[in-house]
């Protein structure tokens, strides 16, 4: 439990209003306490007050004693005996207010009309509330070219920049990504980025959603709309588990950006680029009526009743197995979990669309992943394994960059190199050796009651890691947090739509466990055996198998030729290589398009609605009526019932088991000319759901493989030189960089271009490939 | 052009005279100038390689200031107070005069690159107005005369020594090496103080 | 008539006057040994005791600052010492540093041994390279005499002293906005508090004294409270350098007692140029509201110049005659901080901006009367609002000139145009000619 330390209050008074808050608040935010607006730009609750714009001017006396002139109300913390007066009971302050505006507005083009922010700009809105009716001046207004790319997804029209400094104070405060900043100086200065090094920060649309004006705007939604012609609607972010809280913005049921929502028990009120930029796969190549696969091998459209006919005949009386997609909310995935018990009547059902082992089944059933953002906040240190969290869980990485700048916050991360987010989280870096990783989780020491072991789904491509890992955890009583990539994954195994889980973390190996579900789900009784893995349904096991969303590439290189000699029914949104092998296609609803929930990687729920009309359905609904078609109802037929019924279920009280496997890594040996492969997503790559974005791709980090410099040296190649990673299956050829990578081992984006590697070398990690200069 | 390595250790010395390296980025972009004349692109990679930088952290320093040069200026770079004082006095006059005698504007360079000019703000020696600094050393008491007989002997490469400074009068490069704190032995040279400074002294000990 | 007090300027008239050798002819570096003896919070008591106050512009308690440091924190401490000497007309930091850079050596050795900090700058402006050369070479000549480095004189005491060379930018002589300069950021000031004492260099304790400030300590520890407080007044005790510039006859520096009247300062000058008279003046620099003839005989201390409406500030005197225009005058010192407005905050960015184009239009004749409330609005809607004080100084000039010169702003406009003659204002016959 963390200790909860006791607040000072501190009282004063607002325009004649008392006014209670804790120690430390802002006027401005105390003011806001009574509903007392001061007009503000440079102000920001996030980042460190900066009293620049000086909009917010108040006249402030304390005890008495009046300052002699008026303060900026966003950096004087309130004080007991202070009695502040704004622009509705000081007229002094608000002729401050209106003086500042009206120079803000001196230099500030009247293109209200054709500015992306026209509607929605705090400029403008508060130019009305608390500026002059007109302006005095009559100069000549300063100008810049317009507009400057600062990266391939943001433009900067300087011209309009109120030089509140939010955006170059987020880069660097928040971000840690100090690539743009204020130039130049006195009316000249400008927010800019050198010249050979743009914003391509992974968390730069903050700075257009935070920008007070229309400085900064996103290239994809530059004049695409007006803000008051667009629909918002709450959201939830379906690229990773980090649980950001979005909002949708839609015209004419067609999404047209997206933003941070705001919850300050997950991403505050920041995303990431993705989680911002990538929406486009909603639209295209999208699936819109059933198929079925004719005599002549080719999709024929279908209707409903036709295509479930044929799912259930195909699916029954059939070694069968089924695959959830990662990105499947938690209705879906519960849908998915009670169809293959009861309508299936197997626990061959798995989640991981990715590579999976039968240890990490077991570590799911031990595992208490209890973690918060919380417990990083407050963490003594913070330990990260196979966990890379600016690439993986964007606002992991967020959170605890605040705590590394504010206190120093200790992070350790086991890695095989120090990368760019090691690095700004000043992190000690466990070197991930190939072979070594278990050894070396067992070698950390010093954890307390008060450190957070973070864990990533790459941790179970070691074996013996995760094993390690519960261990760690478990002699320490450091809170572990299980951080899986994906959106729909820690849903996924809450719902039981894994081989060995059933809802609420009931283990299907327990009698109790099931007589409990079988009761809910009103079910005479559910299967005993402990079902297969993804691997194992795409191996032999099966010979018909119904997925949900998985594109076979993330699995393996051989996936889509071994599924497609099965009988297979896929519920896809649009065009895969699902479809390539289906016999039956039966289209599904796109997160927008459906209400539901997803479980961040806290066990936080976050629901939304649809934000966009549309006649797909959520994949329980299709599952409830395959369900009835295959005469073993499921009885779920909304998503509400979905979730109804799940949150009934609940959590299981029973005792969790420990972990059997052991292992102690790879044991590879390693020829001169040979390395050892390891490998993770960066954030931006070739992912399905980045389709399309060519302006959020164009900020991607460069595509290269690291390498020690003593494999440098052998190779005689140069930082940037290319290399060549090949093996059986194929060959990568892309440049180098050198860093403090083990000798034995080289690092490969996953799925990146000219990188894709199950595609191409058909590993990601723990197996040796040949490296040579290209 | 690359740094040479005798280039880079000047410049591991520089970022040694401070408890925290970042204090050194602005002897380093004097020191950059006095190499290539002016910020170049390499000078702030440079920089922001061993500061353990952004490029985009070392050019907002060395745009705020304005003796960092984004562009190469002549080897006698010329500043003109144009301040109220030195204006009145004559600073107006010399920099409009100066500019029409070389035929370049504000900031320009001479097609030989050897002049430029700069109109500058006050620089602590009103005392000895109207005053022209080149290479940012003293040139006392002006007239468009006095400066356009200075120009022309730096173009012609015999300019005339400045009134407080060195015997002779350096390059841009070379001063530039003396403001990133690299000693040039010159500091005996010159006088130790004009009549304007040692006026008081003289008029306490009875002097007229 | 008041006596001249030449202390820091005593020797300037040696040709060696800059060098270690000299100075210790003359006695230097023997005010560090007495300070070395004495207990640290002893040499800040001394310096509160002696009513020593800021020469940088501000007037605040040197002794007191020090005093402000805490102590037994177990944190670094620093001196930080201000000579990015900028304020148009003052003049006085460079010349002394370019006569005698080992007097402010020696009183930055005893400030820091003051207030316990082993690390203390020195940071100069950029655009003065032989002042860089002397204080460069007092530096390395003072650790090769022992006086910093390790043990300094054996007493225990170290000491290192690093010259940093700023590269133009007035608003670095603000202390906040030196000390983000000094760590090598931009140089734009910083919210206080915290205050540099508390947090200043690397957010340590650190102290920022004006040149002059220091310069003025070792000859308070060899003569003593007594004799500093001889000179001066009540509450601006001591002497101070007084520069001079402009319509005078003979323009230069003044070290004389805190309460001198610029009517004795142009007595000591010859006077204002022959055949012609005072217009206005600033009796500390250009952020200071400008003086008239009216004000011959305000003692040019903290407070006389205060109760008459302005600032000492650094005591630099700009003198100008009738041949003046005033709203030329004032135009350029506005653009002048147009030019130095960091560009932080909006008032001094967008202000100083406004008001040049404002001016500029006023010195061309163009505008009415109306213009002149317009533009004593517009610094209303800056002076007080902004971030540091620049904009402030930028609008002193444009309201006191308004106060005294309202007419000969209207002159402009009623004569479609400035009427003074800009050549008869120069020192040379051909100023017009080019």
């Amino acid at each position: 439990m963390s200790t909860e330390v006791t607040v000072e209050m501190i009282t004063c008074v607002i325009d004649g209003f008392e006014v209670t808050v804790p120690k430390g608040t802002l006027v401005i935010r105390a003011a806001e306490k009574l509903g007392i607006q001061i007009p503000r730009f440079c102000d920001h609750p996030l980042l460190d007050p900066a009293g620049a714009c000086r909009q917010c001017l108040v006249d402030i006396e304390i005890n008495g004693r009046a300052f002699p002139k008026p303060q900026a109300s966003c950096t004087i913390p309130v004080e007991n005996g202070m009695v502040v007066k704004t622009q509705l009971t000081s007229p002094v302050a608000d002729k401050a207010q209106k003086g500042i505006m009206e120079l803000l507005l001196i230099n500030h083009p009247l293109d209200c009309p054709v500015c992306d922010k026209g509607g929605e700009c705090p400029l403008q809105n508060q130019a009305m509330s608390n500026g002059r009716e007109t302006s005095r001046y009559e100069g000549v207004k300063r100008t810049f070219e317009k507009p400057v790319a600062i990266s391939s997804q943001v433009l900067l029209d300087r011209e309009r920049c109120v030089l509140c400094a939010r955006c170059t104070r987020f880069s660097e405060q928040i971000a840690g990504d100090p690539f743009i900043t204020l130039n130049e100086r006195g009316a000249l200065q400008q927010v800019g980025i050198y010249e050979d090094e743009p914003f391509n920060s992974y968390y730069s649309g903050n700075t257009v959603q935070i920008c007070p004006v229309g400085a900064l705007t996103g290239t994809s939604y530059r004049f695409r709309a007006r803000p008051f012609d667009l629909v918002s609607n709450d959201s939830a972010c379906e690229h990773c588990a980090s649980g950001c809280a979005m909002r949708t913005d839609v015209r004419r049921g067609k999404t047209l950006r997206r933003l941070a929502g705001e919850d300050a028990t997950a991403n505050e009120e920041w995303n990431c680029d993705k989680g911002r930029w990538a929406f486009k796969y909603e639209v295209k190549n999208r699936i819109s009526t059933p198929m079925i696969r004719n005599a002549a091998g080719q999709l024929e459209e279908a209707s409903w009743p036709e295509a479930l006919a044929a799912a259930a005949k195909g699916l029954t009386n059939a070694k069968v197995g089924v695959l959830v997609g990662g990105r499947s909310t938690v209705e879906d995935a519960y849908g998915y979990s009670k169809f293959a018990r009861v309508a299936l009547g197997t626990n061959n059902i798995d989640f991981r669309s990715r590579i999976n082992s039968a240890e990490e089944l077991e570590f799911f059933a031990a595992a208490n992943s209890t973690a918060t953002y919380k417990d990083i906040d407050n963490a003594d240190q913070v330990v990260l394994l196979a966990f890379e969290p600016e690439d993986e869980s964007p606002i992991v990485f967020l959170r605890i960059y605040k705590q590394v700048r504010k206190r120093a916050l200790k992070v350790s991360t086991l890695t095989p190199y120090t990368s760019r987010g090691s690095e700004k989280l000043n992190a000690t870096v466990i070197k991930m050796v190939p072979g070594n990783e278990v050894a070396a989780i067992s070698a950390i020491n010093g954890l307390t009651g008060k450190s957070v072991v973070l864990i990533g789904e790459r941790l179970s491509e070691t074996p013996g890691a995760l094993s390690a890992a519960l261990e760690l955890v478990n002699k320490s009583a450091a809170k572990l947090g299980y951080v899986p990539r994906r959106a729909g994954d820690t849903g996924a195994i809450a719902a039981g739509a894994v081989a060995n889980l059933l809802p609420g973390g009931r283990l299907v190996s327990d009698a109790t466990a099931r007589v409990d579900v079988a009761a809910a789900w009103g079910a005479s009784a559910l299967p005993t055996e402990t079902g297969l893995t993804t691997n194992e349904i795409i191996g032999s096991g099966t010979n018909a198998v119904l997925i949900g969303g998985v594109d076979p590439f993330d699995i393996s290189a051989e996936a889509k030729l071994s599924l497609s000699k099965k009988f297979v029914v896929s519920l896809e949104i649009r065009e895969s290589d699902i479809t390539d092998i289906a016999q039956v296609v039966l289209p599904v609803a796109a997160v927008v398009e459906k209400s539901g929930s997803f479980m961040d990687w806290q066990g936080k729920s976050r629901k939304f609605d649809s934000a966009v009309e549309s006649l797909n359905r959520s994949d329980v609904r299709i599952l409830s009526m395959l369900a009835d078609e295959i005469g073993k109802p499921i009885n779920l037929p909304t998503v509400s019932a979905a979730r109804k019924e799940f949150e009934a279920i609940g959590n299981w009280d029973g005792a969790k088991p420990s972990m059997k496997s052991t292992g102690t890594g790879a044991s590879l040996n390693v020829g001169a000319d040979e390395a050892i492969i390891s490998s993770w997503r960066n954030l931006l790559d070739k992912g399905s759901l980045q389709e399309g974005e060519d302006n959020l791709a164009g900020t991607a980090r460069a595509t290269t493989a690291v390498i020690s410099q003593s494999r440098a040296s052998a190779l005689s190649v140069k930082d940037g030189e290319l290399i060549r990673v090949s093996n059986t299956y194929g060959a990568v050829t892309l440049p180098c960089t050198i860093a403090d990578i083990d000798n034995s081992a080289i690092w490969l984006p996953r799925n990146s271009t000219n990188s894709q590697l199950i595609k191409v070398l058909g590993t990601v990690g723990n197996s040796i490939v040949k490296v040579s200069k290209a | 052009m690359a740094f040479t390595t005798e280039q880079t250790s000047v410049m591991d010395s520089i970022i040694a005279r401070y408890p925290r390296k970042r204090s050194a980025i602005m002897p380093l972009l004097h020191f950059v100038q006095s190499i290539d004349g002016y910020v170049t692109n390499e000078g702030i990679e440079v920089i922001a390689e061993k500061l353990e930088l952004a490029t985009a952290e070392v050019t907002a320093v060395s745009t705020f200031y304005t003796q960092y040069k984004s562009k190469p200026v002549g080897e006698y770079h010329v500043g003109i107070c144009t301040n109220t004082l030195c204006a009145v006095m004559g600073g107006d006059a010399i920099f409009a005069s100066i500019k029409e005698h070389l035929d370049i504007e504000n900031d320009g360079v001479t097609k030989d690159g050897k002049v430029s000019v700069e109109h500058i703000e006050c620089n602590a020696a009103c005392d000895y107005a109207p005053v022209v600094m080149v290479n940012w050393e003293f040139y006392d008491n002006q007239t468009v005369q006095s400066v356009k007989d200075l120009v022309d002997g730096a173009r012609a490469g015999n300019p005339p020594a400045p009134t407080r400074g060195p015997k002779t009068l350096r390059t841009w490069k070379q001063n530039s090496a003396v403001l990133a704190g690299i000693s040039d032995g010159l500091a005996n040279e010159g006088v130790q103080a004009g009549a304007p400074t040692l006026l008081g002294l003289k008029k306490a000990k009875g002097g007229n | 008539m008041t006596k001249l007090t030449p202390v820091l300027s005593a020797h300037w008239d040696e040709p060696d006057s800059f060098t270690i050798a000299a100075y210790k002819r003359n006695g230097g570096y023997t005010a560090v040994a007495k300070a070395l003896a004495m207990q640290p919070d002893e040499v800040i008591q001394m310096v509160k005791d002696s009513g020593l106050r800021g020469r940088g512009g501000a007037g605040f308690p040197t002794g007191s600052k020090w005093g402000f440091i805490p102590q037994g924190d177990n944190k670094e401490h620093y001196m930080v010492v201000n000579a990015d000497e900028s304020e148009p007309g003052t003049c006085k930091d460079m010349p002394l540093l370019l006569a005698n850079p080992h007097v402010l050596v020696e009183g930055i050795i005893i400030g820091s041994y003051a207030i316990r900090a082993n690390y203390a700058f020195i940071y100069i402006r950029g655009e003065v390279t032989h002042v860089v050369r002397r204080v460069q070479q007092a530096i390395t000549d003072a650790y090769a005499a022992g006086l910093l480095g390790k043990n300094i004189l054996g007493k225990g005491f170290d000491l290192e002293l690093v010259l940093h060379v700023g590269a133009g930018a007035y608003i670095c002589g603000e202390e906040t906005a030196l000390l983000d300069s000094l760590e090598g950021f931009r140089g734009q000031p910083r919210l206080r508090p915290p205050f540099p004492a508390i947090a200043g260099l690397y957010a340590k304790p650190t102290v920022v004294n004006n040149v002059e400030s220091i310069a003025s300590v070792p000859a308070i520890i060899n003569n003593g409270v007594a004799w500093f407080g001889g000179m001066g007044t009540e509450k601006s005790k001591g002497f101070t350098l007084y520069s001079l510039s402009g319509h005078v006859n003979n323009p230069g520096q003044f070290e004389a007692p805190l309460g001198i009247t610029l009517r004795e300062l142009l007595e000591l000058s010859g006077g204002i140029r022959k055949g012609h008279k005072l217009k206005f003046w600033t009796p500390g620099g250009s952020s200071t509201p400008i003086f008239t003839d009216q004000h011959l005989d305000v003692a040019l201390d903290y407070e006389g110049v205060s109760a008459a409406g302005s600032m000492l500030g650094t005591k630099a005197l700009q003198i100008f005659d009738e041949t003046t225009c005033v709203v030329r005058a004032v135009l350029r010192w506005t653009e002048f901080y147009k030019h130095e407005s960091c560009g932080k905050c909006t008032p001094c960015r967008e202000g100083t901006w406004w008001l040049v184009q404002a001016l500029k239009d006023l010195e061309a004749g163009r505008g009415t009367e109306a213009d002149l409330d317009k533009l004593l609005d517009l610094c209303d809607n800056i002076m007080g609002r902004s971030f540091c004080a620049l904009a402030d100084g930028a609008a002193s000039p444009i309201i006191s000139s308004l106060k005294y010169f309202r007419q000969e702003y209207l002159d402009h406009l009623s004569q479609g145009g400035c009427p003074f003659d800009p050549a008869a204002s120069t020192l040379f016959e051909n100023a017009g000619v080019k």
